[in-house]
């Protein structure tokens, strides 16, 4: 039987990504835990993440989940979901700066408290921190686990960091808040996102289906 | 084009039970909140929020079941309200499947919990709920002030300087009820959702008072706020989610439509 290995670090709700794959794939076998023999084994592994990146980092250190994260995402379909997406990078501004896993290079950076957007109209607007509620990602690449999902679909967005978009090579989703940010990144096995698919309805549950069928590859 | 505006249909429920009737809903349990949302889900609602009115222990696990069987079924954001008093009562919520939890009156009488909350989960999941009621006279400068259990007793408190110590301490969104709106249909109170709105940089949702669809509309364009909450205009059948997303996205705003 397939396996979908969800990481337990002790930090956030599991519970609903957990239930969002059996929704989607009730014929995958679903386990949230931290034993790295089961992650080992397991098809397909996905980081989730909510909460402040240091106490994240934290505990995934104090587990070993950092460096079995490098271990697992390089074989095998690996999600990062929000701040499991803002660990692969090399360092957040969050906290006063935490390094962080280092899969992709550049920085998780704040959005800042003054964050304007230009209305259609000309009016200055500012914008409220965090990033909270449905926002439309902009399909920047082809990949697998866009398939079915429409160009511009909405997702949960809930943020205060985020991955900056431009000249970043391994941006596949973009969405805008006053700046381009990095809706989603990928390469090879691993794919992330910002957003939360296992909240954003149809849109999210097609993604987490598509994740739980692909083979990793391109 | 970019973040839309939300419409958070609330629920109260009562012992694991959807108070007040709900009328549109064709089948038999009609007192199912989990069978509620999830037909507010289908209209395209943007969150959830269930307000907990149970006063015994009992009804609380009742209401930890009731998150259970929501977040395995309806798959957008599940705030919970009432009764969280404690580190411990968002720790179970939140495990049981809710996204968010809304603390009231344990803020107020120990605002310092709201601040040990933001540590430990993180601000995301603290949605601070404030019920305000106008205590200025005409012809005075407007001022609105903090009122608990249910808009009898006042506080003292100051709402716009309570919104603004609450996002210091580490709230993540605002829910403002306006209390002497409340239940009167006659719309949101625009002037201290405004006030609020302009004061923090954080997300605000306005409640209380929703008559019809274009109070839900001005309290986007006029209160400025982020994200609208209302309960009998969309449990009495008068309108579904998609008419007043509908009727929003008229209004020039961005709404999430599918």
């Amino acid at each position: 039987m397939n396996t979908i290995a969800i990481i337990d670090y002790g930090m956030g709700n599991l519970h609903s990504v957990s239930k969002a794959f059996e929704h989607v794939a009730p014929e995958t076998r679903v386990i949230v835990t931290s034993d790295a023999k089961v992650i080992r084994e397991a098809d397909r592994v996905v980081l989730p993440g909510v909460g402040a990146m240091r106490d994240c980092m934290a505990e995934m250190r104090r587990l070993g989940v950092d460096s079995l994260v490098r271990e697992v995402s390089v074989d095998r379909p690996f999600l990062g979901i929000c701040v499991g997406m803002q660990a692969l990078l090399e360092r957040s501004e969050e906290n006063n700066g935490v390094d962080s896993i280092g899969l992709f290079p550049g920085r998780v950076v704040y959005f800042g408290d003054e964050l304007f957007e230009v209305s259609p109209a000309g009016e200055k607007q500012r914008l409220k921190v965090p990033h909270m509620g449905w926002n439309q990602v902009h399909q920047t690449m082809d990949h697998p686990l866009w398939s079915g999902i429409a160009e511009q679909s909405r997702f949960y967005f809930v943020h205060s960091y985020y991955v900056p978009a431009l000249s970043a090579d391994y941006v596949v989703g973009e969405a805008h808040y006053g700046t381009d940010l990095a809706a989603a990144i990928a390469r090879d096995s691993i794919f992330a996102v910002q957003f939360h698919p296992e909240k954003s309805q149809h849109a999210g549950l097609q993604l987490l289906k598509n994740f739980a069928h692909w083979s990793g590859q391109l | 084009m970019g973040l839309a505006k939300r419409i958070i249909p609330c629920l109260d429920v009562d012992n694991g039970r959807v108070v007040k009737g709900v009328q549109f809903v064709d089948i038999r349990d009609a007192g199912d909140p989990v069978e509620v949302a999830k037909k507010y889900d289908e209209q395209g609602a943007d969150e959830i929020t269930f307000l907990d009115i149970t006063a015994s222990h009992q009804g609380r696990d009742t209401m930890v079941h009731t998150v259970e069987k929501m977040a395995s079924q309806v798959f957008i954001p599940l705030t919970v309200g009432g009764g969280i008093r404690k580190v411990e009562d968002i720790r179970i919520m939140l495990n049981a499947g809710a996204d968010k939890v809304s603390i009231n009156t344990a803020a107020v009488f120990n605002p310092e919990f709201v601040k040990e909350a933001a540590e430990r989960f993180g601000s995301q999941c603290i949605v601070v709920a404030i019920d305000a009621k106008k205590v200025s006279k005409p012809g005075e400068t407007d001022r609105w002030e903090i009122f608990t259990h249910g808009g009898r007793k006042p506080t003292g408190l100051d709402a716009v300087e309570w919104a603004k110590k609450m996002a210091a301490y580490g709230a993540g969104e605002i829910l403002l009820t306006s209390m002497d709106q409340d239940g009167m249909k006659s719309g949101f109170d625009l002037g201290v959702t405004r006030a609020i709105t302009d004061a923090v940089s954080i997300p605000v949702i306005a409640s209380g008072g929703v008559g019809n669809l274009q109070h839900l509309a001005e309290g986007v364009t006029i209160g400025g706020a982020d994200a609208v909450l209302a309960a009998s205009i969309f449990h009495f059948g008068e309108h579904t989610v998609q008419e007043a997303k509908a009727h929003m996205a008229a209004c020039g705003i961005e709404m999430r439509i599918d």
